[in-house]
């Protein structure tokens, strides 16, 4: 983030995998800072959907992630490292509807295929490394000015 | 416009506030503040749930709604649109016809009655969600609380909102029409009054958000008008049971969480009332969680507007009414189907003007500053208690330390600081 300004807020939140009472409360707390920074509607819109989905690949798939979230009055930064399986096959699992969830998964609501996708869409720039058994980390990065 | 440009229909009477705090730890939006004793309500943030007016026990938030016996020269006929509420607030085995003479009894002109312009919101909501092709879930406008509350802090959300004029205001505008031929009056010599369950509703008629001037002029609580009421039946003839209801109806389930939404044709839909939960649904739509979800009917009072704050009767009781008086007097609306289509292409359900989101001002106008602000406030907040007393005046700790930042407040009148500090 050298070229795009200095961090001036960062902060950190765990999410906890198979915690479903709580998911989305990330998404949620970050969704509110943003608001009372003034970025544009939009933009936390854009922020809100790629967190909130990156929380959620957590708690269905792996055990614990650490989340940082990181502002300049340019660039927003959410960073999902957690510990799990990983991903075998990330080309794979970036295409609409493919999913590795359980059938008791789905029964819930999730695990359509669409996590991925649809943090794409809404991130200007997604880093995704992944080691089986390991873990995986999503950068998701969204450039303020709309 | 700017924030303190928000009209509101309740205030703080500041001689019987003694600085309790209940209104306090139950507004929503954590618009209300107790410095030096007395509770304060911050316009910007206020979406006149009625929440505080409930919550105090001295009485002292005050609804603005207007008084019954006030009639203006100007006027030459005065209607009342009762919200279907008003009908459970009575024994079942009273016909709403009965209680439109008895409103006539004490002082109306003419009654309408909201029912069939639910009957027809109906019908026009199902032709609406047939055609939508934007964003999913719509979301239900009836609820001027809800609205305001999307306005001002999910903006994004504004778009989600139903565009179809509410059937209080359908029936107002229908009323002052239908009257202005009968009696050859002009529109501006009749007066709709609405009798209604909470003061969000005196708002959306003071300052409506989807145009320029509401079709109802005032707005007078079922609680102010229930005493006068009670008399009139007592003292009227009873009406022959063939005349209870021409125009019957839908109304009473309209008034009742899930009421309206039982009749839309889907299937996914969610009913969701009370401030909290309200909340918690908004944030999943925002999240992008509820995709598949085409219709939500959300109301600020819990159960519905019979949970409303301008109310007399029990809750519990109010709802059970409402089932009976729909086994009453309900008939089929599949019978206005093609009457609304007609209707509906002829832009008689389309809101003047499209809704527009009002969000809230930033921390501070340069985002460098405001990122900083958030910071400091993170920083004091995790210094704090955590334990949300509410004893400094703020709803919450997290509250207060927006407060420090914003130089409202010292951090020193934190009282657990303080005192874990001896």
């Amino acid at each position: 983030m050298s070229d795009e300004g200095q961090i001036m807020l960062r902060e950190t939140f765990t999410v906890a995998g198979g915690d479903f009472s709580h998911a989305g409360r990330v998404s949620t707390t970050i969704k509110s800072m943003l608001k009372q920074i003034g970025f544009p509607s939009a933009v936390i819109r854009r922020t809100a959907i790629a967190t909130y989905e990156a929380e959620m690949n957590v708690v269905v798939y792996a055990d614990r992630a650490d989340v940082t979230f990181e502002v300049t009055p340019k660039t927003i930064r959410v960073t999902l490292a957690d510990q799990g399986q990983g991903i075998a096959d990330l080309e794979l699992a970036m295409q609409e509807g493919f999913s590795t969830a359980t059938d008791e998964i789905r029964e819930m609501g999730f695990g359509a295929g669409m996590g991925l996708p649809n943090i794409k869409r809404n991130a200007d720039e997604l880093e995704i490394n992944s080691e089986v058994g390991v873990g995986t980390t999503v950068k998701i990065t969204i450039n303020a000015g709309e | 416009m700017v924030a303190e440009g928000y009209y509101h229909a309740h205030e703080v009477n500041e001689g019987g506030c003694d600085g309790r705090m209940r209104c306090l730890k139950v507004c929503p939006t954590d618009a209300i503040r107790v410095r030096d004793g007395k509770a304060h309500i911050i316009g910007e943030l206020c979406v006149d749930c009625g929440e505080c007016i409930t919550a105090c026990p001295r009485g002292a938030v005050v609804p603005l709604a207007d008084r019954l016996g006030q009639r203006s020269p100007e006027y030459k006929c005065v209607v009342a649109i009762p919200s279907p509420v008003l009908y459970s607030q009575f024994s079942s085995d009273i016909a709403p016809r009965r209680i439109f003479e008895a409103l006539q009894r004490i002082g109306f002109d003419h009654v309408f009655d909201v029912a069939r312009a639910c009957d027809w919101e109906t019908l026009a909501s199902r032709i609406f969600l047939d055609e939508h092709e934007g964003r999913w879930p719509m979301i239900s406008g009836f609820c001027p609380a809800v609205v305001r509350l999307i306005q001002v802090k999910y903006p994004e959300l504004t778009e989600h909102i139903m565009p179809l004029e509410v059937p209080r205001e359908i029936t107002a505008r229908e009323a002052k029409q239908k009257l202005s031929r009968d009696l050859g009056l002009d529109v501006s010599e009749i007066e709709a009054v609405y009798i209604t369950p909470c003061p969000a509703k005196v708002v959306s008629i003071r300052q409506p958000a989807e145009k320029n001037r509401s079709w109802l002029d005032r707005a007078i609580a079922i609680s102010e008008v229930y005493g006068p009421l009670r008399a009139a039946l007592a003292a009227a003839e009873p009406v022959p049971s063939s005349e209870l209801f021409e125009s019957a109806t839908y109304g009473p389930g309209w008034s009742r969480l899930g009421g309206m939404t039982s009749l839309l044709r889907t299937e996914r839909w969610i009913a969701v009332s009370g401030m909290s939960d309200v909340t918690k649904i908004l944030d999943d739509i925002e999240n992008s969680r509820l995709r598949d979800v085409e219709f939500i009917e959300a109301s600020a009072c819990l159960g519905g507007c019979i949970g409303g704050p301008l109310t007399v009767e029990n809750i519990y009781i109010a709802r059970s009414r409402t089932y009976r008086l729909g086994e009453k007097y309900s008939r089929n609306i599949e019978r206005h189907a093609n009457q609304v289509e007609e209707l509906y292409r002829k832009k008689f359900f389309s809101m003047e003007n499209p809704l527009a989101p009002r969000p809230l001002s930033p921390l501070d106008p340069d985002i460098g500053r405001a990122i900083e602000m958030v910071r400091k406030r993170d920083e004091i907040y995790e210094s704090l208690p955590k334990i949300d007393c509410a004893a400094c005046g703020s709803p919450n700790c997290l509250a207060f330390a927006e407060d420090v930042v914003k130089g409202d407040i010292e951090r020193s009148t934190c009282i657990v600081l303080r005192a874990r500090a001896r």
